[in-house]
């Protein structure tokens, strides 16, 4: 057996007041594809970081191939010169630069000290011909969509990977198409003998390309597996700790609406000019109502026009009967509530505490000059936080040291606790742990029994079949059609979703 | 041999986005100097004589926006520009004229010491993490208490070699004008000029085709990213706040050749005109965005407002700073907007 890529040894981590990491092995041999999972806050992007040099450690040594002699990496930087390239979780490119010179930051092609930019173009061109994505590279990147802005950050990586190539959650904003072109890139330099980590709470994504399963839990290795003996029930157990069937059915049949039921919301003919084609949408109190489709089929679109936070420009909608101003505000004086889907970009506050986050919908709802006394914040904060099994050293923790999923909790929390009478969850669960993603179908669930509607978005249709008394199916920015009772299933909503020309309803 | 590089492909990169507003800087610029050739078509603003008279009183900011600009893209900020300028005068004159020291030699030890200045500013900055603002009003106390260390005088400066250089007149063999007394004004730039376009020339090119020139543009954009790239940000930062004393000595060489003298009041506020200059030029103070020649349009605008006033000659000067207050009111707002349309439009 060839040497290892990588040997972590007792790795120990500490932040003031957590113990991110506490003596973790971690071992990465060539030409395999080595997962690392782990609910949120486990420790995994920590792993990664002190492997490149992001965050220093306290203790433990790293090893690369058969070497003895510890190495440290004390920047980023240098684990690139050691052929180590990663993709962070949180967006790590710069938005003024163009795509191309995204590409290249740091390592751009020169000749006599001079930067070519006639070669950092042409090279950009054809990296990003190669993972499928077709974009001018001369525009800067933030006129692209955070999907397009994570490939960017794929084909960097993968164009630097020369041994190992480290991937944080990497497909958590893309469509199945992307995830598709990333596999076979995958595949190919697993080929060509790099040791690939790949970390993702999407389980179907680590059955279909990892070799290997390193499980951390509360920062604590939880075993090494190699994946044909570890199925996933297992793999949720080593996960949680515990047995736990994350596929249990726990949807309830609602009560029918009749006739005679007034919607919660109501839209008929909504439409966007440009944007989303008209479309008649009631919801009904006590219902969660599930919005399928492709990535950028308008679900989105839809939830915007609804909420108010894009003006229609036709049709009209009424909240409980009566018709709405379009603006964000109304909508919340109203009582609907938008969590959006790009929570990281749009929703965190990071310099703000865990409370402060939670209680700033609730806040702005009430008007600024009507403060939420201190200790009513603190209730609502802790519960919420508890509601959702939010990890944090405590609520006066500034939210951007919490881990990923922790802080799009946070952001979740922050809607739940105007309770609304009308809730949008854009991708509610994206980035979520198994555990809490499972908690949060069920408090759908729950809160619809209790009499709220709830709009559902979501790629996954196990999830939304889970979840949604009724399903609308979008394609293309209309919508397609809507399915209930009986109609639902799996095939039913796949279906729709890909749009056979003759059976449209 | 940069053939296949295409450098002023570059230039094309560069006018993407936020370069519009270097754009607008221009149109700005050229729409208020007609104005200006039209409404006083009788006084010569015109004449190829007063718009160099607009550089030639102008070398040392024309290099000190410069360099604030890379500042500004960087994502910090300078103000200790105009007591180092005020500092470097001083020394001219105090070294030159009491201790007869050789002009040569001094602007060597300048430099020098604009250099060593930047580098303590910029390892406070990048290594101790101390807002650059806090740092370079630090930096601006030191050097006016410098300055008047030196000397509490007024010196007029007479050395004869630095006088030359001061005096020396590049001439233009066209564009010139007949006087009230049938004289013929040939155009002319001082060398300072010239040596001031140079330089911002090469600052230009630093910015768009070195690795350091990028990286500054990474470290304003995202400080962390770029880090995480494996952008060396401390490196980087200190090098800016460094190439910007050097920048800051060269200025206050060629502002002393336009001036020549020290005194402790010298240079008052010329920090707020390069910061003004960079932004009407299009930098943005939260970094990231900027461009050398967007701030060299930054001072010719500046210059054609005074310029506007002077020629009307019934207007108070005061009016000038009013009306730089209002393009850069302009401008600022303008950038906003800019930034919301994009945010809409994604
Ligand atoms: N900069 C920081 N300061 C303080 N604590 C931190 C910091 N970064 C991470 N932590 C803590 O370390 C722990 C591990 O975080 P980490 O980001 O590694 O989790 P993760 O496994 O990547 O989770 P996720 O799936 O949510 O991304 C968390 O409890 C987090 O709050
Ligand atoms: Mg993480």
């Amino acid at each position: 057996m060839p040497d290892p890529l990588i040997r972590m040894r007792g790795i120990t981590k500490r932040f003031p007041g957590v113990i991110a990491l506490d003596g973790v092995d971690f071992t990465l041999q060539p030409g395999e594809v080595h997962a690392l999972m782990g609910e949120n806050g486990a420790g995994k992007s920590t792993l990664v970081k002190v492997l490149t040099g992001a965050e220093a450690f306290e203790e433990g040594k790293i090893f690369l191939g058969g070497s003895d002699t510890p190495i440290v990496n004390h920047s980023p930087q240098e684990a690139q010169t050691r052929g180590i390239s990663t993709v962070y979780q949180e967006v790590n490119l710069c938005p003024n630069l163009s795509v191309a010179e995204n590409l290249f930051v740091g390592r751009q092609p020169r000749r006599l000290a001079f930067v070519r930019w006639g070669e950092i173009r042409r090279r950009a061109r054809s990296i990003m011909a190669d993972i499928g994505v077709g974009i001018d590279v001369e525009k800067p990147l933030e006129s692209y969509s955070i999907a397009v802005q994570q490939m960017v950050a794929i084909g960097r990586a993968i164009d630097m990977a020369a041994q190992v190539l480290i991937l944080d959650e990497p497909t958590s904003s893309l469509n199945e198409s992307e995830v598709r072109t990333l596999f076979e890139l995958v595949r190919r330099l697993k080929g060509q003998g790099l040791g690939i980590v790949f970390i993702t709470h999407f389980l179907e994504q680590v059955y279909e390309v990892c070799d290997r399963i390193t499980v951390l839990r509360n920062g604590r290795l939880a075993g090494e597996y190699a994946i044909e003996t570890l199925p996933r029930k297992d793999l949720v157990a080593a996960m949680l700790g515990r047995a736990f069937d994350d596929l249990a059915e726990i949807r309830v049949a609602g009560a029918a609406p009749t006739a005679t039921t007034v919607p919660t919301v109501s839209a008929r003919g909504l439409g966007v000019h440009g944007g989303v084609k008209p479309f008649d949408l009631n919801i009904y109190p006590g219902e969660v109502y599930g919005l399928a489709g492709l990535l950028g089929s308008g679900r989105t679109e839809v939830a915007r026009a609804v909420y108010g936070a894009d003006s229609h420009d036709t049709g009209t909608l009424a909240v409980k009967g009566k018709p709405i101003a379009c603006s964000p505000r109304d909508s919340l004086k109203a009582g609907l509530a938008f969590c959006p889907e790009s929570r990281k970009d749009e929703g965190c506050v990071a310099e703000l505490t865990v409370r402060e986050n939670i209680v700033l919908a609730e806040q702005t709802k009430r008007g600024a000059f009507r403060l939420i006394p201190r200790d009513e914040q603190e209730a609502i904060a802790g519960k919420y936080a508890d509601l959702l099994q939010i990890k944090t050293a405590s609520l006066e923790t500034p939210i951007k040291q919490l881990s990923g999923g922790n802080q799009q909790k946070v952001i979740l929390a922050r809607w739940l606790a105007t309770q609304p009478d009308f809730l949008i969850l854009d991708e509610p669960t994206r980035g979520i742990d198994i555990g809490t993603k499972t908690e949060i179908q069920k408090l759908c669930v729950q809160l619809a029994a209790a009499g709220m509607s709830v709009l559902f978005i979501s790629s996954e249709i196990d999830e939304m079949l889970r979840t949604c008394g009724r399903i609308g199916v979008m394609r293309d920015l209309a919508k397609v059609g809507e399915l209930s009772g009986d109609e639902l299933s799996s095939s039913a909503v796949m279906a729709q979703i890909a749009g056979g020309r003759h059976d449209e309803a | 041999m940069m053939r296949a590089s295409k450098p002023w492909q570059g230039l094309k990169a560069n006018f993407y986005g936020n370069n519009f507003l270097v754009l607008i800087t221009v149109v700005l610029f050229i729409a208020i100097y007609v104005a200006g050739v039209f409404i006083y078509r009788d006084k010569n603003f015109g004449s190829l004589n007063s718009f160099f008279d607009m550089l030639n009183s102008n070398p040392g900011l024309i290099i000190i926006a410069a360099g604030m600009t890379m500042v500004l893209i960087s994502g910090g900020i300078d103000i200790s520009v105009g007591s180092q300028v005020a500092m470097y005068c001083m020394m001219f004159a105090y070294f030159m004229e009491n201790r007869q020291a050789n002009a040569y030699a001094m602007i060597l030890i300048v430099l020098v010491t604009g250099v060593v200045f930047g580098l303590v500013q910029g390892a406070l900055v990048a290594y101790l993490n101390i807002q650059p603002f806090i740092v370079t009003l630090a930096g601006m106390f030191f050097a006016r208490g410098m300055t008047a260390m030196i000397s509490p005088q007024t010196i007029d400066i007479t050395n004869a070699d630095f006088m030359a250089l001061a005096l020396r007149r590049i001439q233009v063999p066209f564009g010139g004008y007949v006087n009230a007394a049938g004289v013929y004004q040939t155009p002319f730039v001082y060398l300072s000029v010239v040596l001031a376009l140079v330089g911002l020339l090469a600052v230009y090119a630093v910015m768009t085709w070195t690795r350091f020139g990028r990286n500054v543009y990474a470290v304003g954009g995202g400080e962390q990213s770029a880090r995480l790239m494996g952008v060396d940000t401390k490196r980087t930062k200190l090098a800016v706040y460094t190439f910007n004393g050097f920048l800051t000595a060269f200025g206050g060489f060629l502002f002393c050749l336009f001036s020549t003298g020290g005194a402790v009041e010298k240079a008052q506020g010329f920090e707020m005109q390069a910061i003004a200059s960079a932004v009407i030029g299009g930098a943005l103070l939260t970094g990231g965005v900027g461009n050398v020649i967007g701030s060299f349009f930054g001072v010719l605008v500046q210059t054609t407002i005074v310029k506007f006033i002077n020629f009307n000659g019934t207007l108070a000067n005061g009016w000038s700073n009013i009306v730089l207050a209002v393009i850069m009111s302009f401008f600022i707002i303008l950038q906003s907007v800019f930034a919301y349309v994009r945010r809409r439009r994604e």
